[in-house]
């Protein structure tokens, strides 16, 4: 274990951790929102707004029929913390807003929040993963639930939302370790993983390194994008024993070796 | 050939299928839900499977490019029991889901009064909900049976042109057209209907409203006889705009009444992390 500070705090089911990702806001979400939006559209939403705002616990009801109602699209933004969303992503995430600022318990916000996402179909969910850095000053680290059952699936869409600020805030470091191989594991990408740089850990380096050394072995290909967290660990690289494989009797082994290694070089060219 | 099958229960099915049926020209399909061979004994089965049908398995598919709908509802078989029956009660709240294009499936099986019960609160959550309703007819007396089924759905006032009745064969097909419904034919290996005896039901009752499935699920069953009676639909004379009508556009244009029917849905993500290759789907059967 590399971090004794990290793991005693991650016993405190409270903690924050420290991160600099930077999260989405109201306004970005509703500027990117209002350039997308068609007359009849923003006025669906409006009312559905208002409706919800008069009665919380109507989220349930409107929330299915946001996608039919404003459009499912990619939502055009420059603004990189809605990297990904959909126009979808976006309405839900205003009504999750009117939910928390309709002055519900924390509790009952955050019982709220679990229902949307356990009775939500698979466009229902990512949008409420999105939505929680929106939520977290009320929230604080209740919807956790959510993340984890999130990141126990293996549908890449669910567990690329989850992986966001409020992950990054919330996850302790075991579960955020977890998080990341599993992400290199299904295929979501490490660059949209929130607080990787700062969380990234000797840990997490020797889980990655054994990760590759595994492929390898099988003489499979290994996920250029972990290079990410190795690079800032090179002694787990020399540790999991992956440059002798490029001395292996095996020709496939020797041969994916060659590859993985050759993908730490081009992401040290690119970063110099 | 572009193929939309209406009627296939995926969930079944492996991923060598969906290779297999995008390859021949399977590019959307809806999966209704239905009885699973074993019985369920509560209604959180339901609410997994229902969840399923919206979550995993139209993820499944869109690593296959092939675009996944579904149809929710209980199925006739286990209306007769009540430890499944409440889950109607809970219908609603899965009927108001995007990718849902129908009510169903729907029907008899042995035509009991919980059967009945069942059937007729389903077509009024059809109404409520403005959707389509797929309709199974009976294994056993199925002339009798598709007959009072044509009943309760005059009776319940569902316009025909909203309704599929499924599984026909020689002996039901020319009452489901007399009552103007949409009429469905599933294609089996040996029992239901074969492809030869599909080609000339077309031929004598002509192409308009009526739809061709696998039907394929846990039984034996083919997830290839839509492309299979495609061809023989050729060999007979069909023209290529003729199968694409009866394999395409029928039944984009049934579902597409549900408002529902967003085909190239920009939603499944099948991008560079979700290829063959990459797909969680491929690895994580050969590694978890």
């Amino acid at each position: 274990m590399s971090s004794p500070a990290s793991d005693s705090a991650s016993t405190s089911p409270s903690t924050t951790y420290p991160s600099t990702t930077t999260a989405p806001t109201e306004a970005g979400v509703a500027g990117a929102l209002e350039a997308v939006l068609s007359d009849q559209q923003a006025g669906w939403l409006a009312d559905a707004r208002a409706r919800v705002s008069a009665a919380p616990t109507q989220v349930g009801a409107v929330f299915p029929a946001v996608r039919r109602s404003c459009g499912a699209g990619l939502l055009p933004s420059p603004d990189a913390t809605l990297s990904g969303w959909t126009v979808d992503d976006a309405a839900r995430a205003l009504l999750l807003v009117d939910v928390a600022r309709a002055g519900l318990p924390p509790d009952d916000l955050a019982r709220e929040v679990q229902d949307l996402y356990r009775y939500g179909d698979a466009a229902e969910r990512r949008a409420v993963l999105r939505a929680l850095p929106l939520l977290d000053a009320v929230l604080g680290d209740r919807a956790l639930p959510v993340v984890t059952d999130a990141l126990r699936t293996n549908d890449t869409r669910i567990v690329g939302a989850a992986v966001g600020p409020y992950a990054a805030s919330h996850l302790d470091a075991d579960a955020f370790r977890q998080a990341v191989l599993k992400c290199v594991f299904v295929g979501v990408p490490l660059a949209s993983f929130s607080g990787l740089s700062e969380r990234a850990d000797a840990e997490l380096a020797r889980m990655l390194a054994d990760f590759a050394h595994e492929r390898i072995a099988a003489g499979r290909e290994v996920p250029a994008d972990i290079w990410l967290v190795l690079d800032r660990f090179p002694e787990a690289v020399e540790t999991a024993g992956l440059r002798e494989e490029l001395s292996s009797p095996v020709p496939e082994r020797r041969a994916a070796a060659q590859r993985a290694l050759a993908g730490h070089d081009a992401a040290v060219a690119q970063e110099g | 050939m572009r193929i939309f099958d209406p009627h296939i229960h995926m969930t079944s099915r492996t991923t060598d299928d969906y290779e297999a049926m995008y390859a021949a020209g399977v590019r959307a399909l809806v999966e209704p839900a239905f009885w699973l061979g074993q019985p369920r004994s509560n209604v959180g089965s339901f609410v997994d499977y229902f969840d399923s049908l919206l979550g995993w398995e139209p993820f499944r598919a869109a690593q296959f490019g092939i675009e996944h709908f579904c149809t929710i509802g209980l199925n006739p078989k286990e209306a007769n029991d009540p430890r499944c029956v409440e889950v109607l009660d809970l219908l609603p709240r899965f009927l108001a889901k995007d990718r849902v294009v129908a009510v169903g499936e729907l029907g008899y099986d042995s035509m009991t009064k919980e059967e009945d019960e069942a059937f007729s609160r389903q077509l009024e959550l059809a109404l409520e909900h403005d959707l389509p309703v797929l309709v199974h007819t009976p294994h056993r007396d199925k002339a009798a049976g598709t007959r009072r089924t044509l009943d309760v759905i005059k009776e319940a006032g569902v316009p025909a042109e909203r309704v599929i009745i499924d599984h026909l064969n020689e002996m039901t097909v020319a009452m489901v057209r007399d009552a103007g419904c949409w009429a469905a034919f599933s294609v089996y290996p040996d029992t239901k209907m074969d492809e030869h005896r599909m080609v000339r039901i077309l031929q004598e009752h002509g192409l308009e409203r009526m739809l061709v499935n696998s039907a394929a699920d846990w039984g034996r069953s083919d997830p290839l006889k839509t492309l299979k009676t495609g061809r023989a639909m050729l060999e007979a004379g069909f023209s290529d705009d003729d199968v694409d009508r009866v394999l395409w556009l029928n039944p984009v244009e049934f579902y597409a009444q549900s408002g529902r029917l967003t085909l190239e849905d920009e939603s499944i993500e099948t991008g560079a992390s979700a290829t063959f290759q990459g797909s969680s789907v491929l690895r994580g059967a050969r590694d978890n």
